[in-house]
C-alpha cells in the first residue's frame, strides 16, 4: 500500500475534517479563515502520507500562503460585523440539509464502492516517483505545456480584472 | 491496518460535501466563496488520491491547475466583493439581489 | 520524454492552432497596448481583425481532416474547426457591435477587448478540447473572463451584482464539475477523452456513471439549461448588452461542442439519452412558460436562450450523428439571430442607461421611426420562432427530426408546443414595436439618435445569413459531414 504510517492519516484526516466543522461554525469570518488554513495544512499533510511531495509543497504555498492571506487580507479591510440571525424559518436550510445529505450518501456509497473496480495499486517506490517534482515537471513541460499556457493567461486575465472591478473609481 | 483508497475519497467526499453545505447555509459572501475553496480542495485529495493509485501524472498535474484556477476565482471574487461593498456596505447575500422574477 | 524532441513536435503544431495562437497573442499586446495609448481608436481594431484572422484560418480548415494537436489535447480540423469558427464569428461580430456601444454608455474600456479575446481563447481551448485537463482549464478561462466582462460596468445598478451571482453560482457549479473530471478519471485511469470509451467497454462503473453525472451537472449549468439556469436572467439582464450577445451563443457553443464530443466519443451506449431528455423538456417548458411573463426585453431574451438549450439538448439527446451535426447546425443559426436581436437592444439603449431598466412597452412605435432596427428585429423574432423560410425553421427541424428517429416522438411534440408557445412572445415584441401608438414623451421614438453604420452592417449581415440558411442547404450538409 501506499502508506506507510496510518497514524499520520487518522491525525490529518481528523484535524481536517474538525477544521473543516469549525470553518462551517464560527459565526466570525476571520475564526473561519483561520480555521481553513487549518484544513489546508492538514490537506497537504495528507499529500505528504500519498507521497505526493511536490503537490503538498504547492499547497501550503499557494492555497496557505497566497490565497488565504488575501481572503484574511478583504475580511479585514472591510471590517465585517456579523450577520444577524435570520427569525423567520428558513425553507432554503431544510432544503440544503436534506441535498447536502443525500450528495453525503451518494458520494460516501460511491467511495466505498470505488476500490475492487480499479486497477492494481503501483508499490511505494513507483508512487513517490510518480508525485515526485522531477516527473511532474516533466510532463507539466511537455505534454500538457499548452494547457500551462493558457492557465498563464487565465492568471493575467483575472488580475487585470481583479483590478479594473475592484478600482475606486468607476471609469 | 491499512489505509486504502477508500479512506482517502471517503475522507474528500466528506469535505466536499462540508463545502457544499456551507455554501447552500451561510448568507455570508465570503464565507460562501472559501466553501467554494474548500470544495476545490477536497476534490484535489480525490485526484491526487487516484493519481498516486494509479501511478499515472496526469490527475496531479489537474491539481496544480485547480490550484491556479482556485487562486483566480479568489482575485475575481475578492474583487467583486469590494465592488459591492462600496456601494452596499453589506456581504449578505440575501441583501444583495437586484433583480425580480 | 525528451524535452528537445517534445519542443519541436509542439512547434510543428503551432501551424494547426493558429487560430488560438493569433488570439491570444493580439489579447496580450493589447493589454501591453492599452496600457500606453489608453481607450485608443485602435483598440477594438486590433480585437476585430485578430478575431476576423482567427476566423479565416478556421473556414479554411473545416473541410480538412481531423486531427490532433499538443499530444491529443486539442483537436483540429473538421467539426472542431467549424465550432471554432463560430466562436471566432460570433467574437468578431459582437467586437464590432461592442466598440460603438461601450463608447455611446460612456464606458469605453479598453480591458474589455483584451478580455473578449482572452475568453474567446478559453472558449477555443474548450471547444477543440480532447483531454479532460484541457475541458477545465479552457471552462475556467472562459468563465471568469465572463464574470469579469458582466461586472467591468460599474454605474448601473446591476452590473456587479449580476457578475457576483454569476461568479458565486459559477464558482460552485465548477466545484462538481470538478469532481466529475475527478470520479471520471479513477474510473477509467486517463484524462484523454477518446481514451475513455475502451476502458469502459462493459459498461462502466458506478464511480463511472457518478462521475458522468456530476459532469453533466456542470455542463447543464453553462449552457443554462433548467433546473440549473437561475443565473441567467439576472445574468443577461445586468451585464452589457451587446456582451450578452457574446457569452449567450459563443459560451454555450464551446460548451455545447464539448458536451457532445464528450457524449460522442467517451461515453458508451446510450443510457444518458433519457435523462438528456428529461432534461430537455424541463429546460424547452419552463424556459418558454416564464419568458412569457417578462416585461423587461433582455430579460424576456433570457429566458428564450435557456428555451433554446432545451433545442439543442433535445437533438444530443437522440444521442446519433444526426442529432449531434442537427445541434451543431442549430448552435449556428442560434449565435446568427441572437447576436442579431442583442445588437438591436443594443442600439435602443440611446439615453446611455443599461438596457437592464428598460421595458418593452417603452420601445412602442419603434419600428416606425427607425424602419432599420424594426424589420431586422421581425426577421430575428420571426427566426427565433422559427418560422420558414429562415434559418431557425431549418435548426428547429434539424434538432426534432433525429429525436423522432430515435423513438422520442413525445419529445419533439413538445418541442414543437413549447415554440408555439414562444411565438407569442416573440411576436409581441413586433406588436410593440410597429403596432402599438408611440409614447410621444418618453418613449423611445421620442428622441432621434443615430445608428453607427457598423452596427447597422452587422444587423443586415445576421439578416441575410439567416434567410441563405433557411432556403440553402449547404451548411446543414456540412454539419451533417462531421460525424
Amino acid at each position: 500500500m501506499l502508506m506507510t504510517a496510518p497514524i499520520m492519516f487518522f491525525v490529518f484526516a481528523i484535524v481536517a475534517l474538525a477544521a473543516a466543522l469549525g470553518m462551517l461554525l464560527s459565526k466570525n469570518p476571520v475564526s473561519s479563515a483561520l480555521w481553513l488554513i487549518l484544513n489546508l495544512f492538514c490537506v497537504a499533510g495528507l499529500y505528504l502520507t500519498l507521497n505526493a511531495e511536490f503537490i503538498a509543497v504547492i499547497q501550503v504555498l499557494v492555497y496557505a500562503g497566497a490565497i488565504m492571506v488575501l481572503f484574511v487580507f478583504v475580511i479585514m479591510l472591510l471590517n465585517l460585523a456579523e450577520l444577524p440571525d435570520l427569525k423567520k424559518v428558513e425553507w432554503r436550510r431544510i432544503i440544503a440539509f436534506t441535498m447536502g445529505m443525500g450528495l453525503l450518501s451518494m458520494l460516501t456509497f460511491i467511495s466505498a464502492n470505488a476500490l475492487d473496480m480499479l486497477p492494481n495499486p503501483p508499490s511505494l517506490a513507483a508512487a513517490a516517483e510518480n508525485g515526485s517534482v522531477t516527473n511532474l515537471g516533466k510532463a507539466l513541460f511537455t505534454v500538457y505545456a499548452m494547457p500551462l499556457e493558457i492557465i498563464g493567461i487565465l492568471l493575467l486575465a483575472a488580475t487585470i480584472g481583479a483590478v479594473v472591478i475592484a478600482k475606486r473609481k468607476p471609469v | 491496518m491499512e489505509i486504502t483508497l477508500n479512506w482517502y475519497l471517503t475522507l474528500s467526499a466528506l469535505l466536499f460535501t462540508m463545502g457544499v453545505l456551507g455554501f447552500l447555509f451561510r448568507r455570508n459572501a465570503i464565507m460562501m466563496l472559501m466553501c467554494v475553496e474548500l470544495m476545490l480542495n477536497s476534490v484535489n485529495i480525490t485526484l491526487v488520491a487516484f493519481s498516486q493509485y494509479l501511478g499515472d501524472v496526469s490527475g496531479q498535474i489537474l491539481v496544480f491547475f485547480v490550484m491556479s484556477v482556485a487562486a483566480a476565482e479568489a482575485a475575481v471574487g475578492l474583487a467583486l466583493i469590494i465592488a459591492i461593498f462600496r456601494g452596499k456596505l453589506t456581504v449578505d447575500v440575501t441583501k444583495i439581489n437586484l433583480f425580480k422574477y | 520524454m525528451d524535452l528537445s524532441q517534445a519542443y519541436a513536435s509542439m512547434t510543428g503544431d503551432l501551424a494547426n492552432t493558429m487560430s488560438l495562437l493569433i488570439v491570444a497573442l493580439a489579447g496580450l499586446a493589447l493589454v501591453v497596448f492599452d496600457a500606453f495609448k489608453n481607450r485608443h481608436a485602435a483598440t477594438p481594431w486590433i480585437a476585430g481583425l485578430a478575431l476576423t484572422a482567427g476566423f479565416v484560418f478556421e473556414v479554411s480548415r473545416i473541410g480538412s481532416a481531423e486531427g490532433m494537436a499538443y499530444y491529443n489535447m486539442l483537436r483540429t480540423g473538421g467539426s472542431a474547426a467549424f465550432v471554432n469558427a463560430l466562436v471566432l464569428g460570433s467574437g468578431v461580430l459582437s467586437v464590432i457591435l461592442t466598440a460603438p456601444y461601450l463608447k455611446r454608455i460612456g464606458h469605453n474600456i479598453g480591458e474589455a477587448y483584451s478580455m473578449i479575446l482572452f475568453a474567446t481563447v478559453g472558449m477555443l481551448v474548450l471547444g477543440s478540447a480532447n483531454n479532460l485537463v484541457t475541458v477545465f482549464v479552457g471552462l475556467e478561462t472562459m468563465s471568469i473572463c465572463l464574470y469579469i466582462l458582466t461586472g467591468f460596468i460599474r454605474s448601473g445598478p446591476g452590473s456587479t451584482e449580476s457578475a457576483f451571482k454569476y461568479f458565486l453560482l459559477g464558482a460552485f457549479s465548477t466545484g462538481f464539475f470538478l469532481y466529475g473530471i475527478a470520479l471520471l478519471y479513477g474510473a477509467t485511469g486517463t484524462m484523454d477523452i477518446s481514451a475513455m470509451r475502451d476502458t469502459v467497454a462493459d459498461g462502466g462503473s458506478i464511480v463511472f456513471w457518478a462521475g458522468v453525472a456530476m459532469l453533466l451537472v456542470g455542463f447543464l449549468f453553462k449552457v443554462s439549461a433548467a433546473p440549473f439556469h437561475m443565473w441567467t436572467p439576472d445574468v443577461y439582464q445586468g451585464a452589457p448588452t451587446t456582451i450578452t450577445g457574446f457569452m449567450s451563443t459563443a459560451s454555450k457553443t464551446a460548451a455545447f461542442a464539448s458536451l457532445i464530443l464528450i457524449l460522442n466519443v467517451a461515453l458508451p451506449g446510450e443510457r444518458w439519452s433519457e435523462v438528456l431528455a428529461v432534461f430537455a423538456v424541463i429546460t424547452m417548458v419552463l424556459g418558454n412558460v416564464i419568458a412569457l411573463s417578462q416585461s423587461n426585453i433582455k430579460r424576456m431574451l433570457a429566458y428564450s436562450s435557456i428555451a433554446h438549450a432545451g433545442y439543442i439538448l433535445v437533438g444530443l439527446a437522440a444521442g446519433s450523428a444526426d442529432g449531434y451535426s442537427g445541434a451543431l447546425f442549430y448552435l449556428m443559426v442560434y449565435t446568427i439571430m441572437n447576436i442579431g436581436a442583442f445588437g438591436v437592444i443594443a442600439l435602443l439603449e440611446w439615453d446611455k442607461k443599461e438596457g437592464s431598466e428598460q421595458t418593452l412597452d417603452s420601445l412602442a412605435g419603434i419600428g416606425y421611426k427607425k424602419p432599420l432596427l424594426g424589420w431586422t428585429m421581425a426577421v430575428f423574432m420571426f427566426s427565433l420562432a422559427g418560422f420558414p423560410p429562415l434559418g431557425g425553421f431549418l435548426g428547429k427541424w434539424a434538432v426534432f427530426a433525429p429525436a423522432v428517429e430515435a423513438g422520442y416522438v413525445w419529445l419533439a411534440i413538445v418541442g414543437v408546443l413549447t415554440s408555439a408557445v414562444s411565438a407569442y412572445y416573440y411576436l409581441r415584441v413586433l406588436v410593440v414595436f410597429f403596432m402599438k401608438p408611440e409614447d410621444a414623451q418618453s418613449g423611445a421614438a421620442a428622441t432621434n439618435f443615430v445608428i453607427p453604420k457598423s452596427s447597422a452592417a452587422v444587423l443586415i449581415f445576421c439578416v441575410v445569413l439567416l434567410f441563405l440558411l433557411g432556403v440553402t442547404t449547404y451548411a446543414i450538409e456540412l454539419t451533417g459531414s462531421f460525424f
